[in-house]
């Protein structure tokens, strides 16, 4: 079957994430992805998505988050862009678990999950759209 | 409301072969948090999907739970079909003023892939989480503190 690229472009709302976890479990299963990799690149996915919302759109929902699929070289690419602010993962400083703990805080754990859950993560954040691109390899079925 | 991005995306492929159009009918993230007293204790039973459109009302659960001296929570996971980071962050948010009152949240009957999420992030290290309900029961009935929260 030859490899397609798919696109979905959301509202820059957290109540569409959903929408975009079962577009990317549709066409990661189509590209060959086991369960448990569909799983977690949804994961990955959604915490893209949920910092273009909240650190690229800061509550406005007039803004659009897009998120493309295609295979490329026997891996299966989630390219997710928006035009709001660009999130620079070089500020981002992962704060010791206990520490997370004892500040109660509640947030920043995303990137984290990120990096844990894809093979390669880039960011292109030049000019005035923002993309993150989030990249999974397609394990050949047993023989 | 759904419409596609006249860009094209990188790596675009050729011509012959253009982007699909996807239309999806727009999803929204079904959860719900369920009460049950247990003796001492009390159960939140989770169900559906935690991310963070659904993520504040985990938070109004564990508020109201704070709000009523209810500081001995056991979240039970068995229906909790998704978790993503702001879910996380709801626990890291609210178990030390439970523990700070003498009470705790633990997690319990997780389903394998929602337990896994809260392994990368090394969870289990912060959190008490039992494969079943009466283990973490038990492990309430047997501390020290035998405040009542209901």
């Amino acid at each position: 079957m030859p490899a397609r690229h798919h696109t979905v472009v959301i509202p820059s709302t957290m109540r569409h994430l959903a929408t975009v976890r079962r577009f990317v479990r549709q066409y990661g299963a189509e590209a060959g992805l086991t369960d448990r990799a569909v799983s977690e690149l949804q994961l990955a996915v959604d915490e893209a998505c949920a910092n273009a919302i909240e650190h690229g759109y800061k509550g406005r929902e007039d803004g659009r988050v897009q998120v493309g699929t295609h295979t490329h070289n026997g891996t299966f690419v989630v390219t997710i862009r928006h035009d709001g602010e660009p999130f620079d993962p070089g500020r981002y400083k992962p704060t010791a678990l206990q520490d997370a703990l004892q500040n109660h805080q509640r947030r920043g754990y995303g990137m984290r999950l990120i990096h844990r859950l894809v093979d390669e993560v880039s960011f292109d954040l030049d000019g005035p759209t923002s993309q993150v691109r989030l990249a999974k390899r397609v394990t050949p079925p047993m023989a | 409301m759904f419409t596609d991005l006249e860009a094209p995306p990188p790596e675009a492929p050729p011509a012959s072969r253009p982007p699909l159009v996807t239309r999806l009918q727009p999803a929204v993230s079904n959860f719900s948090v369920t009460f049950r007293p247990t003796g001492t204790v009390r159960v939140l039973e989770l169900n559906g999907e935690l991310d963070a459109h659904t993520a504040s009302e985990l938070e109004a659960a564990f508020q109201r739970c704070l709000d009523d001296d209810a500081h001995r929570v056991i979240v039970h996971g068995g229906n909790l079909q998704y978790i993503s980071s702001a879910g996380l962050g709801v626990f890291m948010a609210y178990v030390e003023p439970m523990r700070e009152a003498g009470g705790d949240i633990k997690i319990t009957e997780l389903q394998e892939r929602v337990y896994d999420v809260f392994d990368l992030l090394g969870f289990p290290m912060l959190f008490d989480i039992t494969p079943a309900e009466a283990e973490a029961v038990a492990q309430f009935e047997a501390s020290p503190n035998g405040m009542s929260t209901d």
